[in-house]
């Protein structure tokens, strides 16, 4: 069934919970967790958003309330519509949202992918875990709590660690990466510079 | 013309497999000619049938979406390159319209012009690079070398253009990093007038090829139902019967102004997805030569956005304004109202999505990339179940993906 003129309004109707989100330029909507399933599935079979494009996980800061939000691009195959569905996770400390694999099997990656990068997890997941970093990895690297220039890690495999003898790489920054940052402060400190979180072989990493 | 797999019935064949002997378990990749770059398939084999396939991805990952959180909006569009690198010029496009979107700016016409010429330069160089390598996969060595003299062309065309013939760099938030070079839109002309013939004679190494066409017609299988559940986009989704072209039903840098068909399959198979993308070529031709005929005069970049766009740099040298305004551009970057967008272009191998957090200022909050690839890739667990091996070189080769983008 094709989109009614108006889906975010026709969805407010069925769900009280759905509000509307500041957007420059699709329609967007702000749903509770615990309708977020619900409402995605009628989206899905009512309102003809049958293509799930995009999931993206996003983290708002440490100490902000809500901290994480996961945000989903619907799009409709035959009227070409966007729209972006966002649902915050209820608890920042242990962060979790339904998943939507039932519904779109397309889901499955891109929900591994959020909770690799950033710890939600996905309640009724089939298969939660991790695809970019490798099993066994213990952070989650786009928190914003997570420096820039990585933490140490061990490598994943303890056979070749053995052989080599190497068990450990630091991150080669050479001189990298140079960050400009905005904001009050002077002019110097907003160049495009390496900040202090880099080093190399002949800088030795801060804090050591 | 075949119509049917050899071995149709896989259901029947996997039930075989699961009661009788053990299975043996293989890495197919990372480093595996047929996965192009460095995916891995961790595959459970029962003899030569396929009974599990399971993805691993991430060999390539290089943290762009946090890179991006930490350097302006103009000093990303360098690691846009890197995504589908057989495409950058594309990329860059796309990344460029999604931060554009942001700052509510409209590109001069010609600067649309522009990106739509290089964009559709970077389909064919992509499409012909992806058949070169299919064919190779499915043991045809030719078409390869025939496909690498085209793109040699095209590759002299974007150094001309962007000084460089791979990682082009070559979009700014608000336009492009200088005009075409004298001549150089007569040089693209004639490089399509020379090229539809060589395609031509390169496609028919393949498209009526005996073993060619036994290799993928009917494997590989993409229902329109699975394409579209699996969010797969480009000529993947094209391949299965949806007749979704986001120049078409979205358009963006002004292709609606170019007449052109999109290519659409019936059936799904590895066959029809190289048939999807060897049309689409001849239509980008079309695009080209359209725009290339209609090009329009005036500005090639949007100058009067004076918080996003860089002044002429004769001009920085030159003049107290123009300096204090490039060293503010370079320092803070470009200035961006908070908000969120999310944009995307039909790229050679799917939707490049960008989605983009501002909370103001010239860096992002957020940058996430909605990697075609990535999403392509997804299918491969239900896809690859029940095929034989060689079967998985043919569906990779026609899924045409790139691990850089599916990494990021």
């Amino acid at each position: 069934m094709p989109p009614s003129p108006d889906a975010v309004a026709a969805l407010k109707v069925g769900w009280a919970g759905v509000t509307d989100r500041a957007s420059l330029d699709h329609p967007a909507v702000d749903v509770p967790a615990a309708d977020l399933l619900g409402v995605l599935g009628s989206l899905k079979s009512l309102q003809g958003f049958d293509m799930l494009t995009d999931v993206a996980g996003v983290d708002w800061g440490v100490g902000a309330r809500p901290r994480f939000t996961v945000v989903y691009h619907l799009f409709s195959t035959t009227t070409h519509a966007y729209l972006r569905v966002a649902s915050s996770c209820p608890d920042d400390a242990a962060p979790q949202l339904p998943s939507a694999a039932a519904l779109w099997p397309g889901a499955d990656w891109h929900e591994r992918e959020a909770f690799d990068m950033f710890g939600i997890r996905f309640a009724g997941h089939p298969d939660l875990r991790r695809i970019i970093m490798w099993d066994g990895y213990p952070y989650h690297p786009l928190r914003k709590d997570f420096p820039l220039a990585g933490i140490e890690t061990p490598l994943p495999d303890a056979e070749i660690t053995a052989e080599v003898k190497v068990g450990l790489i630091a991150a080669p920054m050479a001189g990298g990466p140079f960050v400009a940052a905005a904001g009050q402060m002077n002019m110097g400190d907003a160049e495009p510079r390496a900040k202090d979180e880099s080093w190399n072989e002949r800088r030795p990493k801060p804090g050591t | 013309m075949p119509t049917e797999h050899a071995f149709p019935d896989s259901a029947a064949r996997i039930a075989r497999a699961e009661a009788g002997a053990e299975k043996m378990s293989i890495s197919m990749g990372p480093s595996h000619p047929s996965t192009h770059g460095v995916l891995r398939l961790q595959l459970e084999l029962d003899g030569e049938v396929v009974t599990k396939a399971d993805p691993v991805i991430g060999y390539l990952h290089r943290g762009d979406e946090k890179i991006a959180e930490n350097m302006t909006y103009n000093q990303f569009v360098p690691y846009t390159d890197r995504l589908d690198y057989l495409a950058p010029l594309a990329n860059n496009m796309a990344y460029a319209i999604a931060v554009e979107k942001l700052a509510k700016l409209e590109v001069p016409p010609r600067c649309q012009a522009i990106r739509a010429i290089t964009a559709e330069m970077a389909r064919i160089s992509s499409h012909l690079l992806g058949l070169g390598a299919f064919g190779i996969d499915v043991g045809a060595w030719t078409v390869f070398m025939y496909t690498f003299t085209e793109r040699e062309k095209l590759y002299k065309l974007f150094e001309e253009l962007t000084g460089a013939r791979f990682t082009t760099s070559y979009s700014r938030i608000g336009g492009v990093a200088r005009d075409v070079p004298e001549g150089w839109l007569g040089r693209v002309d004639a490089f399509c007038v020379q090229f539809l013939p060589n395609l031509e004679e390169v496609l028919n190494l393949l498209t009526r090829n005996k073993i060619f066409m036994d290799r993928t017609a009917g494997i590989g299988v993409i229902t329109k139902e699975d394409a579209i559940a699996y969010g797969l986009t480009g000529p993947n989704l094209r391949a299965s019967g949806v007749a979704l072209d986001l120049r078409k039903d979205k358009p963006y840098s002004g292709y609606e102004q170019y007449d052109f068909d999109v290519s659409v399959g019936t059936r799904g198979d590895s066959y029809d997805r190289y048939l999807v993308r060897a049309e689409e070529m001849r239509q980008s031709v079309r695009i080209i030569r359209q725009a290339i005929a209609m090009f329009p005069p005036g500005k090639w970049s949007a100058e009067d956005a004076r918080k996003i766009v860089a002044p002429r740099k004769d001009k920085v040298l030159t003049s107290m304004e123009e300096l204090i305004q490039n060293f503010m551009l370079v320092t803070e970057g470009p200035q961006m109202p908070p908000g969120e967008v999310y944009f995307e272009a039909e790229n050679p191998k799917g939707a490049l999505g960008f989605y983009v957090v501002s909370k103001g200022g010239g860096v992002p909050w957020r940058l996430k990339i909605r990697a075609p690839s990535f999403c392509n890739l997804s299918i491969l667990p239900k896809l690859c179940v029940g095929v034989m091996v060689a079967d998985i070189v043919a569906i990779l080769g026609s899924l045409d993906f790139v691990m850089g983008e599916c990494d990021r």
